[in-house]
């Protein structure tokens, strides 16, 4: 174990995989001699070169599109997109392309592509660079799509989305770049597809990913130390598969969920999460599922207004209060007729 | 391409002279009108130029002439054995037809090394065949059945077959184009002489990822040479009307890239240019190859192109390469008009027989929907049918917690 950022995570597991296999090589915007946006590419193309660390013109299009053209020759390219906001401009290669290619074609080509790309408000840079789109990516079949909380997943799923013979969006965060955490020195990949419970309990259950499985964790730690709730912690890794049996194996445990998200909740991932529960323990749940999700807005500048629209750790633990006390008034209830 | 050697029976370039030329019969079946040369409103206006160069005297190989006269007879009656099997709704889909561009596919087609790649648009049967794929499995594409060419899951717009380097035809204007760069990317990451084709319509040139691919194909000295097909129409939209340019060559010096234009219905032209631009971006240095042709018929099946006027499509006939070459073969005294015949006879049972091989070629199971969700299995990747339900429904035991 190594106690490291979850920058120095990505860029040691980047490093470690491009001297692994010399398919792997680096495309993005001033990712070479700028030594990327956020740096986790620093130091790179001093030591593999301009060939392996492509520095690319302003144009996501066509390099998302040209990473995705040398991954069906076999390649294994590592495409940064600056910002998630900035994919959009990619979404064709990406939704029409990428995810397509394989099943398309009848398994003819595979495009083992990573695009890592973070996401995330909270920096004060307003309503186009502060977005979670990742839904737009996860509600695609064909594409897989991975978000880690912890400096320990970022290299596990790294290593297993750079492995992977399909499109991985790889989602980060700008706000968890300088988190830290232990990181095993092995290089054992994560399972895309698989959640984890990243902490065990009874009462509810926790879900999130990303910055909000960080803020879960966090949360449960401080209930548990303040109040001596024992709140089960799920952190998704994987949107896209989506391990729903976790999450309903949990929930029939602890028959109350709150789900953590960054996105909108119209339509947003937690809508999806508790549908999901609605279909595989409606009958276990002693509350409805409540979610947390940024207000439906487009992100303000002003610092007071950001914050305002952002889920914070005060909005997830009045959601579990009220959680809880539905579940309460639901187990008097269901004392009085049965006990 | 070894199958195409196959296909194609040894050209026979000695023949006694003919007198006559018969017909061949062509698509669509109009009227020529005698009295003008001009060519048709929408097919290349404002500019007056089918080529930037000069075709050079030299020596004409009339065996490969009457070889692309045979590739170019098998795509006419392929393409209309398609849109006889459209009309019959035994295809499905989406039918965009090479009628009028033979002389372009079979130009382009015939440069290309087997070991170059093809990528190119949603009008592609006529590509994929002359890449070398059987045209019994283009045609059980169309079919939607398990021999075609994609296994069913392509259609019309998206064959594909890495045996034979052609990486997909695409559905999207201008999809191809980042791909087609990065398999370039690939090829110099890799060091090989190899080089990629990238074709599409005279609309593409209009869409941001023309502009993004060439810029970086030229900025990193990519070996790709990308082939504007224009037929004068974008479905209905002139190409005077779509584009500020609308001499697409001419596009390529933004981005400081060697360009040319060709008379696409001459397809000695056409391979001679071809191999130019190949040469050239084997070289490293990319190329925008404009190929003027004409759209025989509607954009695709379905459309009957009503925004055309008679008098146009009235002339369409006198810009078919397919009877133009058979005139100049019969012309020369390189093959009889009963030659010439013959290969279209062979050429039509060809094209029958694909059908046929279509026909009976077996429907895809059901049970392998889900056989290419991923290349990489992953856990809980779904499977499930539309109506089948998430989770089995289970009541939750009768126990007080």
């Amino acid at each position: 174990m190594t106690m490291k950022t979850y920058r120095q995570a990505l860029h040691d597991t980047l490093r470690a995989e491009m001297l692994r296999d010399e398919n792997v090589f680096l495309m993005g915007e001033e990712i070479g001699v700028f030594e990327g946006s956020y740096k986790i590419t620093a130091g790179l193309l001093a030591e593999f070169g301009d060939q392996r660390v492509k520095d690319t013109p302003i144009a996501e299009e066509g390099f998302t599109g040209a990473a995705i053209g040398a991954a069906m020759l076999g390649l294994r390219p590592v495409v940064e997109i600056m910002t998630i906001n900035f994919s959009l401009l990619a979404l064709d290669q990406i939704v029409n392309h990428a995810a397509k290619i394989y099943g398309m074609f009848g398994g003819q080509a595979k495009v083992p592509l990573v695009i890592r790309t973070p996401g995330g408000g909270g920096q004060q840079l307003g309503a186009t660079h502060s977005q979670n789109i990742e839904l737009y990516y996860a509600f695609v079949p064909g594409m897989k799509v991975v978000a880690p909380s912890t400096p320990a997943d970022a290299k596990a799923l790294l290593l297993a989305a750079i492995r992977d013979d399909d499109p991985v969006l790889f989602l980060e965060n700008l706000a968890l770049y300088n988190t830290k955490g232990d990181v095993p020195d092995d290089d054992t990949p994560a399972e895309i597809g698989r959640a984890k419970v990243s902490r065990e309990g009874h009462d509810l259950t926790l879900i999130g990913y990303s910055r909000m499985a960080y803020i879960a964790k966090n949360v449960a730690d401080a209930l548990a130390e303040s109040e001596g709730l024992d709140i089960e912690v799920i952190d998704l890794m994987s949107l896209r598969p989506l391990d729903r049996d976790t999450l309903i194996a949990s929930v029939k445990k602890t028959h109350a969920a709150v789900v953590l998200e960054d996105d909108w909740l119209t339509y947003g991932i937690g809508a999806e999460i508790a549908a999901s529960i609605s279909d595989g323990a409606f009958d276990y749940l002693d509350a409805p599922v409540r979610r947390v999700a940024m207000a439906e807005v487009p992100m303000p500048y002003s610092k007071v207004l950001e914050s305002a629209a952002m889920p914070t750790n005060d909005d997830v633990i009045t959601a579990i209060f009220q959680t809880l006390e539905a579940v309460g008034r639901r187990l008097k209830k269901v004392g009085q007729s049965h006990d | 391409m070894t199958d195409n050697a196959l296909r194609k029976p040894k050209a026979s370039a000695k023949t006694s002279g003919a007198k006559k030329v018969a017909a061949p019969v062509t698509a669509p079946r109009s009227t020529p009108a005698k009295k003008t040369t001009a060519r048709p409103a929408t097919a290349t206006a404002p500019s007056k130029a089918r080529a930037t160069k000069k075709a050079p005297a030299k020596k004409v190989d009339t065996a490969q002439l009457v070889s692309f006269y045979r590739d170019m007879m098998l795509i006419r009656r392929f393409e209309e054995r398609a849109a006889r099997a459209y009309t019959e709704a035994l295809i499905g889909g989406y039918c965009h037809l090479n009628l009028g561009e033979e002389a372009a596919v079979v130009g382009l087609m015939s440069a290309l090394r087997d070991t170059d790649y093809l990528f190119t648009n949603y009008r592609e049967h006529g590509y994929a065949i002359m890449r070398g794929i059987d045209p019994n499995r283009a045609m059980a594409e169309l079919y939607g059945r398990v021999d075609g060419v994609s296994k069913g899951w392509g259609g019309s717009m998206h064959m594909f077959d890495m045996t034979h380097r052609l990486l997909g035809g695409y559905g999207i204007v201008g999809g191809q184009l980042p791909l087609a760069t990065g398999a370039a990317l690939a090829i110099q990451y890799r060091g090989l002489d190899e080089v990629v084709m990238c074709t599409m319509g005279d609309g593409t040139a209009n869409i941001g990822a023309f502009h993004e691919s060439l810029n970086i194909a030229a900025l990193w000295n990519l070996p790709v040479v990308f082939v504007v097909i224009n037929n004068g129409l974008g479905m209905g939209t002139t190409v005077a009307k779509a584009s500020a340019e609308p001499e697409i060559y001419k596009r390529a010096s933004a981005y400081a890239m060697a360009a040319e234009r060709v008379d696409g219905l001459d397809p000695v032209a056409v391979f001679d240019a071809a191999q130019r631009a190949l040469t050239s971006a084997r070289s490293g240095k990319p190329f925008l190859l404009e190929v003027m042709c004409e759209r025989l018929r509607g954009h695709s099946v379905v459309d009957p192109a009503k925004y055309r006027s008679a008098e146009e499509v009235a002339q369409l006939a006198k810009f078919d390469p397919v009877p133009a070459l058979a005139h100049r073969l019969v012309h020369d005294k390189i093959l009889t008009s009963a030659q010439v015949h013959k290969i279209d006879e062979e050429e039509t049972a060809r094209a029958d027989a694909a059908d046929a091989f279509a026909q009976a070629s077996a429907l895809p199971d059901v049970t392998t929907l889900f056989d290419y969700n991923y290349a990489t299995p992953v856990a809980n990747d779904s499977r499930r049918l539309p109506g089948d339900p998430l989770f089995a429904v289970v009541a939750r035991p009768e126990v007080v917690r």
